[in-house]
């Protein structure tokens, strides 16, 4: 066996990550607590120059490295520019909740790139085991980052959920990739596809490591019945690390979801499309139903999520290309409004506040009308009213549904949307119609302002101009 | 002078980003008061709008004042505005009904008064591109989101039960309109295009005919509203705050209406005329059941708000009697009389309703209360405004010589045409509709002075006069002259019927 040197260039980024991740590990180790900043910036500069390299590769065809299980495409490209982009947010977001409660340290950020770099790897695979891989690189970061505040009960109890819980999804996935190995003989996707296609549809091995692996998706999305650990994940966590958990994994959860059933195993769609329906319709009636009954804010989101991935997984199930480009698209969404959303319950707390009951957002709009509005927007979105960006993900996935004449599903999305306008209307309510329980105005720093108004006008502003971001989806999936 | 200006786009975009200059302005502390800023802003869209009147050529049926760039090349989706003669009188109304609105909210609104006046600026742009709209995903953009300022009005200056009527009126609209987008994405499909237009002349089988149909049904219905789905009207009526409820009736009621006529009939004729016994009955119902539900109410608001249902429903008898008429008499010109006699009541019914939810408005301000018990014998201590309510009043019984009347006729006698039994019917409105109103009047405006707080009542003060001064003049103008009005939709809805007699299938 002759060892040929890999072509490097298309994981640049990765390469990058990986040593300042390294770096800024090492460098935390001779900072004291006065001079923590500098890993907090040195982290940002480290996911700006990643950006700038996977701006680099913008445009480049497709290219396949180490013995085919690295892949850039457009579609990675464009979900690490993203997730980059969110986890520079995530940070910036995080800043002052994580130094409010002495959790200002370098094992946040340093997770965080290890995470982002699961993150990358995950969406460039194609090769099951660096599915694998970037999954559990990107996971035992998250189980770490939930455990961060190790004092906190509910913490490490969501931590530990986590843990189990995704251990055995992680199980259940590799059982369901051992399957698939033993019926077609590969681990690559590519090989994958080619042999399925010479399987007679029968395969019932073939089948249960279908079910195996979507059920290992299924986790990693947080779709219904297997969303268990979402709601207690994202209450339990520190806001900080939910705001991270809540928004770039989304994308790397829908990359893996695309690699494995639609680069891998697209042959056994219509075994797939059943099972995809059926989890999305739950967990649209479930979290939306169940968001309605929450009392606290980062609970509701947690399952205002479940119901938000249930789109996601009609643009994929819906088959086409068009449907995979809409699924993007909505994710992306996604994961720009929910930052918004965790970053305005950042914004509100501060030390022994954690500003996580419905109730705390009574008034808002009498203590600070521009972050109110921006909530506004954030709640509108995440409800589908035009014009924020929201309703345009919505329109495209219930177009791709319509167009593969899946009418009556689309007719359930939108019912159940409505079922769900409620509880975002509810936070309206609070902010606008209610008489504020205290007075004071909300603290924050200026950065954050800026981040977070930058965020909510993007929602706006994209919103009255979809076109570009769409194209940019659309061109991703070709 | 105006022509060359994209008019259209500057009647949408004018309130609303006017809108965000007096939100930002703040309550005044700023550099202008936002209530002379949202002033100025008002009026210069009625100006702005007014060309649209001036300039529009009634001797053809086409789109005019059209401006078209594109929006979201991935679907086809344009930015396309244009208006014809069914728009442009309710464009004019839109934006003359805001002006008032902005002058009847002056001293009455204490609480964050900038926000207020921003809201209904920002629905004003949004309404005007609803009627201006024709790209069909534009219109959705711009339907839905008018729901968010009404939502913040009601929910913010409401009366007590405010919560309640805000959420049940945003999930029941909402609810009817995702639908009407599942419709439309359907017809993208068929026509590989959003623009209405192309819709209008796309063959669809029947059973996607009547599908359709119902989708449209439910979110037009809803917005009419239409019994049996009206139940929100009240609700949102009586707890809005008066400005609110002007815009309510004035303007979003004649959205479902306006959707019937640029969606249902034209895109869906056969489905139209096979469900027309639906509508019809649905209508005649409003105008006889809500009728007398109206005659019951003990709430001045309750009352007016039945009464405006009960108005809506013969503006969609006018309007679905058409196939009825043309099958009984062969010739276009009875079914045309049906339809424009359906407008003629919706833009008459925007004056009225609005005058008379402001009568009870410069009540209740007084007051604080919208009990027709608590009031008796007010023409003794404001005779002049009791002169104003008794000829609202009157027009919303359709006394000729008002507005109230041109429409109600017109519809009574085109449904003369299609059954007499439709008309028997239709036609006990003049007899209903004088009994609630008539009789509110009786109780609230004459008799003795009923009690203390009555008697210290103090008489409209003259920004009250101005608006009800000027509305009374359109009231008036539209009912010993409706000619104008005729004209300018004559075209337009002699092509609408040409249309929709001509089958899909």
């Amino acid at each position: 066996m002759n060892f040929e040197m890999p072509n490097f260039l298309p994981a640049i980024p990765e390469m990058y990550l990986l040593g300042m991740a390294c770096i800024v590990l090492l460098v935390d180790l001779f900072l004291t607590d006065r001079t923590r900043i500098v890993t907090y910036y040195l982290s940002q500069a480290t996911l700006i120059g990643a950006v700038i390299l996977t701006l680099g590769q913008f445009g480049q065809p497709t290219q396949l490295t180490f013995s085919d299980t690295y892949i850039l495409d457009p579609m990675a490209n464009l979900l690490k520019l993203f997730a980059l982009g969110a986890t520079f947010f995530v940070f910036l977001y995080s800043k002052d909740y994580l130094r409010e409660r002495n959790m200002f340290r370098g094992e946040f950020f340093t997770l965080g790139l290890f995470g982002v770099l699961g993150m990358m790897i995950l969406i460039s695979a194609h090769n099951m085991l660096t599915v694998y891989m970037g999954l559990e690189l990107l996971s035992l970061c998250m189980y770490a980052m939930v455990a961060l505040q190790r004092d906190n009960v509910v913490a490490s109890e969501a931590a530990m959920k986590y843990f189990v819980l995704g251990a055995m999804a992680s199980a259940m996935l590799l059982y369901g990739m051992s399957m698939i190995y033993g019926v077609t003989g590969s681990l690559d996707l590519a090989e994958i596809s080619r042999a399925i296609g010479s399987v007679n549809d029968g395969n019932i091995v073939l089948v249960f490591g279908l079910v195996f692996i979507i059920v290992g998706v299924a986790f990693k999305l947080g779709a219904v019945p297997f969303h268990m650990w979402v709601p207690d994940v994202y209450h339990g966590a520190p806001t900080a690390v939910t705001l991270y958990i809540s928004t770039a994994p989304k994308l790397a959860a829908f990359a893996m979801a695309m690699r494995l059933l639609v680069d891998g195993l697209g042959g056994l769609h219509a075994q797939w499309q059943d099972i995809l329906i059926l989890l999305a319709i739950l967990s649209l009636a479930a979290g939306n139903i169940i968001a309605i009954a929450q009392a606290n804010i980062k609970r509701m989101l947690a399952y205002s999520a479940i119901a938000h991935i249930s789109f996601i997984l009609f643009g994929i199930l819906a088959g086409t290309s068009n449907g995979y480009s809409s699924a993007m698209f909505y994710a992306i969404t996604y994961v720009i409004m929910g930052m918004g959303g965790f970053g305005i319950v950042l914004l509100m707390s501060r030390a022994g506040f954690e500003a996580d009951k419905l109730d705390d957002y009574k008034g808002l709009n009498e203590r600070s009308p521009w972050f109110a509005f921006m909530m506004l927007i954030f709640m509108f979105s995440m409800a589908g009213m035009p014009p924020f960006l929201g309703f345009w993900a919505k329109l495209s996935v219930i177009q791709a549904l319509v167009d593969v004449e899946l009418v009556w599903l689309a007719t359930v999305a939108v019912v159940f949307s409505v079922i769900g306008a409620f509880y975002y209307l509810r936070i309206i309510k609070l902010m606008y119609f209610d008489k504020p329980e205290e007075s004071a105005a909300i603290e924050s720093s200026m950065d954050m302002r800026v981040a977070l108004s930058t965020n909510g006008l993007a929602v706006l502003v994209l919103g009255l101009s979809p076109g570009a971001l769409m194209a940019l989806c659309v061109a991703a999936i070709g | 002078m105006f022509s060359d200006l994209p008019l259209l786009s500057l009647i949408i975009w004018l309130p609303i980003f006017g809108g965000l200059l007096v939100l930002v302005n703040g309550d005044d502390r700023g550099l202008f008061k936002s209530r002379s800023l949202s002033l100025v802003i008002a009026l210069a869209t009625f100006i702005l709008s007014i060309p649209l009147y001036t300039q529009f050529d009634s001797g053809t049926h086409l789109m005019q004042f059209q401006e078209l760039s594109p929006w979201i090349s991935t679907f086809n989706i344009n930015y396309h505005l244009g208006v014809d003669g069914i728009s442009v009188p309710l464009i004019l109304l839109t934006t003359f009904t805001t002006v008032l609105v902005v002058i009847a909210g002056w001293e009455v609104i204490k609480f964050k008064p900038s926000q207020y006046m921003a809201a209904f600026l920002i629905m004003e742009g949004l309404m005007n591109g609803v009627f201006a709209s024709l790209d069909s995903i534009l219109f959705y953009v711009f339907w839905e989101a008018m729901l968010i300022p009404m939502f913040i009005v009601i929910g913010v200056w409401g009366g007590a039960n405010r919560v309640y009527a805000t959420i049940k009126f945003f999930l029941y609209t909402f609810l009817g309109s995702v639908f009407m987008l599942i419709a439309l994405i359907y017809m993208y499909y068929q026509a590989d295009s959003f623009a209405i237009l192309d819709f209008h002349n796309l063959q669809i089988g029947i059973t996607a005919q009547i599908l359709i149909f119902l989708a449209f049904l439910i979110a037009f219905a809803v917005k009419v509203p239409m019994f049996p789905v009206h139940t929100w009207l009240p609700d949102a009526h009586v707890e809005a705050p008066t400005g609110g409820s002007v815009i309510l009736a004035a303007i979003m009621l004649k959205m479902g209406a306006y959707g019937f006529l640029r969606f249902s009939l034209p895109i869906v004729p056969d489905a139209s005329h096979e469900l027309d016994w639906l509508m019809i009955t649905l209508s005649l119902i409003a105008v006889v059941y809500i009728g007398f539900v109206a005659l019951a109410q003990q709430d001045m608001k309750k009352l007016i708000a039945y009464s405006s249902i009960a108005h809506m429903g013969f503006v969609t008898l006018g309007f679905f009697i058409v196939y009825a008429i043309y099958n009984n008499t062969g010739s276009y010109s009875g079914a045309i009389m049906g339809i424009e006699g359906g407008i003629v009541q919706m833009i008459s019914h925007g004056l009225v309703s609005g005058a008379m939810f402001l009568c009870v408005g410069v009540m209740y301000d007084r007051m604080h209360s919208r009990q027709i018990g608590d009031y008796g014998g007010v023409v003794n201590t404001m005779p002049i405004f009791a002169a104003f309510m008794v000829f609202f009043a009157m027009a919303n019984a359709g006394l000729p010589g008002t507005s109230g009347f041109v429409g109600e006729f017109m519809v009574i006698l085109a449904a003369f045409k299609a059954n007499f039994w439709f008309a028997f019917l239709a036609a006990t409105t003049l007899i209903l509709g004088a009994a609630y109103t008539l009789w509110m009047v009786k109780r609230v405006i004459f008799g003795d002075v009923s009690n203390d707080n009555v008697a210290k009542l103090t008489d409209i003060n003259n920004r009250e006069f101005l608006i009800l001064g000027v509305l009374a003049v359109g009231v008036l103008a539209l009912g010993i002259y409706p000619a104008p009005l005729l004209e300018v939709m004559h075209a337009t809805v002699a092509n609408l019927v040409e249309h929709i007699a001509v089958s899909k299938l």
